[in-house]
C-alpha cells in the first residue's frame, strides 16, 4: 500500500471540486492497453524487524567470502574517514541541491572534484559526474556524435574488448537516436585492439572511436596509435579508463599527438564500496573545444560583487531547464554523494597514495597469476601487458570451478563464457591491494584441489 | 524602439538578410533579437559548405539567460562565417547589423529574397508583438 498523505474525505472533496467521480477517471486519457495495471510478483510487505533479519542474513552471505573478481568493480580499501566525512549532515545529499548557489560548500567540493579529475586525466574540463561508467560511455558517444561536425554518419567504432555491460548499456541508450555502434574484434594473441586492423576503416565516415585503457581483459591498448589513427581520419577519440590506473599509466589527454577528445569511466575505485553493485558514479571529461556539448552539471569558480571567491553552476544553457528538447542530455543531475566520497578519498590518498594503491594491486595480481599458473591446465591467456587484472585459461568449465570455490568462500573471478564464448573456459581474475599473500595461497590451494577433481 | 535599417530584409524569427547583389547574402540577428536575449556569451556558427534550407537550423546564439537557434532565412550554402564572434560574441549586442554578422550564404534561388519582409513589414511585426 503506497503512502498517501490525504484522507479518504480529502480525496472525495478534491474530486468533487473538479467534478470527477474517481481517481481512475483522471487517467482515462491513457488507453487501457498502455496502463501497467497492478504490480505482480511483489510479495506482501515485511515489518521492520523481519526486514532487518532478512537483510542481515543476506549481508552475512557476502561478508565471509574473499573476492578475486574485478570486471569493472574493484574491492579497494576505503579509509574510514572518507564516509565519516561524506555522511555528515552538511554533505549528505544525493544531488546538487536545488538553489545550488545557496550551498557553497557543496559547490566548492564539486569544483575540487572536477579539478582533481582534470589533473588525473590531463583533460581540460570535467563535469560534476554522471550515474555510472556505462551510462557515462553512452553520454560520451552521444556527445561525440554532436561534437564531430565533420562526420555525418552517426557511426561509432566500439571494441569488443570493452566491458560487455558498457556495450549493452551504450547500445540501449543510443540505438533509438539512429547511432550505429560498429564492433571492433580483438587480437587473439594479445587481447588488444590491433591498430593495424583499423586500416580497413580508413576513409570511412565515423564520428568516434572508443578506446578502453585497460580493456575488459585488463590488457593495455596501444592508445597512442589508436588516437593518432582516429584524428588522421577525422574521428574523435573517446577514452574509457579506470581512474586508479591513471596513477601509473599515461593520461588520456596525453595519448598520441593531440590527446583523447573525451574521457569517461567508472568512479567506483575512488572510495565507493562494492555494495552488491552500487551506487557508483560515472565521470566525464573533455577537451575545452567540446565543453558546450558536454552533458551534466558543471561548477565554475567566480567572484561575487565584493570580489570574494564563490562557486556557481556554469554553462547551464546546455541543460534541459533552458534548452528543453535541444539540451545536450536529459541528464541534469549527478551522483553527489559518491563524488563527495571520491573527492575526500583522493584528497586523503593524494596522487602518491593512488600510485601506491595501483602498484600494490598490480603486484598482487601478478603474484596471483604466477601462483595459479603452477596448477596444471591453468595459464594466462593473452601475451600483452596488463593492469591489475588478467584472463586465465582453465582446464574445465569456469562456472563449475567457481561454484566449487564459492563453497569454500573464495570468489574466484568473473566467468567469461557468456560474454566471450570464443575464449573457451576462461576466467578474469583480479587481486586488489586488499588481498594478502595468505588469501592468494588459499585461492591457489582451493583451485588446485578443485581442478584435480575435474581432470 | 529597436533599430530596423531600411536597406535590409527580415524574417519572422528575427534574422536580418543583406543582399550583397552577387547571389550572396549576409545573415545576422536583429537589434530586437539581441535585446531580448541579453548579453551574448557564445555563438555556434554553421560549417562553411553546409547546405541550408529555409527555416532550418543554422546555428545557436547563447546568452546568460537563454539559448536560441538561428534559422536559415533562405535556401543555399554557407560560404563564410564570422569567426571573430568566437572570441567576441558580445559584438552582436553592440553592433548587430555590421560587426555582428553571423554567416554568409550563396542562394539557391535569388528570387526567394522577395519572400522576405522589408523594414516596414518587420517594424509592423515588432509593433504587433508589442
Amino acid at each position: 500500500m503506497p503512502f498517501t498523505p490525504h484522507t479518504e474525505a480529502e480525496v472525495t472533496e478534491m474530486l468533487g471540486a473538479i467534478g470527477v467521480a474517481g481517481i481512475d477517471d483522471l487517467f482515462r486519457e491513457i488507453p487501457e492497453g498502455l496502463r501497467c495495471g497492478g504490480l505482480e510478483g511483489i510479495p506482501a510487505g515485511l515489518s521492520e524487524m523481519e526486514i532487518s533479519r532478512l537483510m542481515q542474513k543476506r549481508a552475512l552471505a557476502d561478508s565471509r567470502a574473499v573476492s578475486f573478481i574485478g570486471a569493472g568493480a574493484y574491492d579497494h580499501h576505503v579509509p574510514a574517514a572518507v564516509w565519516q566525512i561524506a555522511t555528515r549532515g552538511e554533505y549528505y545529499s544525493a544531488y546538487t541541491p536545488y538553489q545550488a548557489e545557496a550551498s557553497q560548500g557543496t559547490l566548492q567540493l564539486l569544483y575540487e572534484y572536477q579539478s582533481m579529475m582534470t589533473q588525473l586525466t590531463a583533460m581540460d574540463a570535467s563535469n560534476a559526474s554522471l550515474y555510472d561508467g556505462a551510462s557515462a560511455l553512452a553520454e560520451a558517444v552521444l556527445m561525440a556524435v554532436r561534437a564531430n561536425r565533420k562526420s555525418k554518419s552517426k557511426r561509432v567504432l566500439l571494441p569488443r574488448s570493452l566491458n560487455p555491460v558498457y556495450r549493452k548499456v551504450a547500445h540501449s541508450i543510443v540505438r533509438n537516436q539512429g547511432i550505429e555502434l560498429v564492433e571492433l574484434p580483438f587480437d587473439e594473441q594479445g587481447g588488444h585492439t590491433d591498430p593495424a586492423l583499423l586500416e580497413q576503416y580508413a576513409g570511412e565516415d565515423f564520428a568516434a572511436l572508443v578506446i578502453a585503457q585497460p580493456n575488459f581483459f585488463g590488457v593495455l591498448e596501444e592508445v597512442d596509435a589508436l588516437v593518432d589513427w582516429a584524428h588522421a581520419n577525422k574521428v574523435l577519440a573517446i577514452a574509457v579508463v579506470n581512474p586508479l590506473a591513471l596513477a601509473l599509466l599515461s593520461p588520456p589527454g596525453e595519448w598520441g599527438a593531440d590527446g583523447a577528445d573525451i574521457c569517461c569511466g567508472e568512479g567506483q575505485p575512488l572510495g565507493a564500496p562494492l555494495s552488491s553493485g552500487g551506487p557508483y558514479f560515472g565521470f566525464l571529461c573533455s577537451k575545452q573545444a567540446y565543453v558546450r556539448q558536454m552533458p551534466g552539471r558543471i561548477i565554475g569558480k567566480t567572484v561575487d560583487l565584493d570580489g570574494k571567491v564563490g562557486y556557481a553552476l556554469t554553462l547551464q544553457a546546455r541543460e534541459q531547464h533552458i534548452r528543453r528538447s535541444k539540451a545536450t542530455s536529459n541528464i541534469c543531475t549527478n551522483q553527489g554523494l559518491l563524488v563527495t566520497a571520491a573527492t575526500i578519498h583522493m584528497a586523503l590518498l593524494g596522487f602518491e597514495g593512488l600510485q601506491r594503491t595501483a602498484a600494490a594491486c598490480h603486484a598482487n595480481t601478478s603474484n596471483l597469476v604466477e601462483e595459479l599458473s603452477t596448477i596444471e591446465g591453468v595459464q594466462p591467456l593473452f601475451d600483452r601487458p596488463v593492469f591489475h587484472e588478467r584472463v586465465m585459461r582453465l582446464p574445465a568449465s569456469a562456472a563449475d570451478i567457481l561454484g566449487s570455490l564459492a563453497e569454500q568462500d573464495v570468489l574466484g573471478g568473473f566467468d567469461l563464457a557468456d560474454d566471450y564464448p570464443e575464449l573457451g573456459d576462461a576466467l578474469l581474475v583480479c587481486a586488489t591491494e586488499l588481498r594478502t599473500g595468505e588469501d592468494i595461497q588459499t585461492y591457489k590451494n582451493e583451485l588446485d584441489r578443485v581442478v584435480a577433481t575435474r581432470i | 524602439m529597436s533599430n530596423v535599417p531600411e536597406d535590409l530584409k527580415y524574417t519572422k524569427d528575427h534574422e536580418w538578410v543583406r543582399d550583397n547583389g552577387d547571389g550572396n547574402v549576409t545573415v545576422g540577428i536583429t537589434d530586437h533579437a539581441q535585446e531580448l536575449l541579453g548579453d551574448l556569451v557564445f555563438v555556434e556558427l554553421p560549417e562553411v559548405g553546409a547546405a541550408l534550407e529555409t527555416g532550418g537550423e543554422a546555428g545557436v546564439v547563447e546568452s546568460v539567460k537563454a539559448a536560441s537557434d538561428v534559422y536559415s532565412p533562405l535556401n543555399g550554402e554557407v560560404t563564410e562565417v564570422n569567426e571573430a564572434l568566437g572570441d567576441a560574441p558580445e559584438t552582436i549586442n553592440s553592433d548587430p547589423y555590421d560587426g555582428g554578422w553571423i554567416f554568409k550564404m550563396s542562394l539557391a534561388d535569388a528570387g526567394q529574397l522577395g519572400e522576405l519582409m522589408d523594414a516596414a513589414a518587420y517594424g509592423a511585426l515588432l509593433e504587433s508583438e508589442g
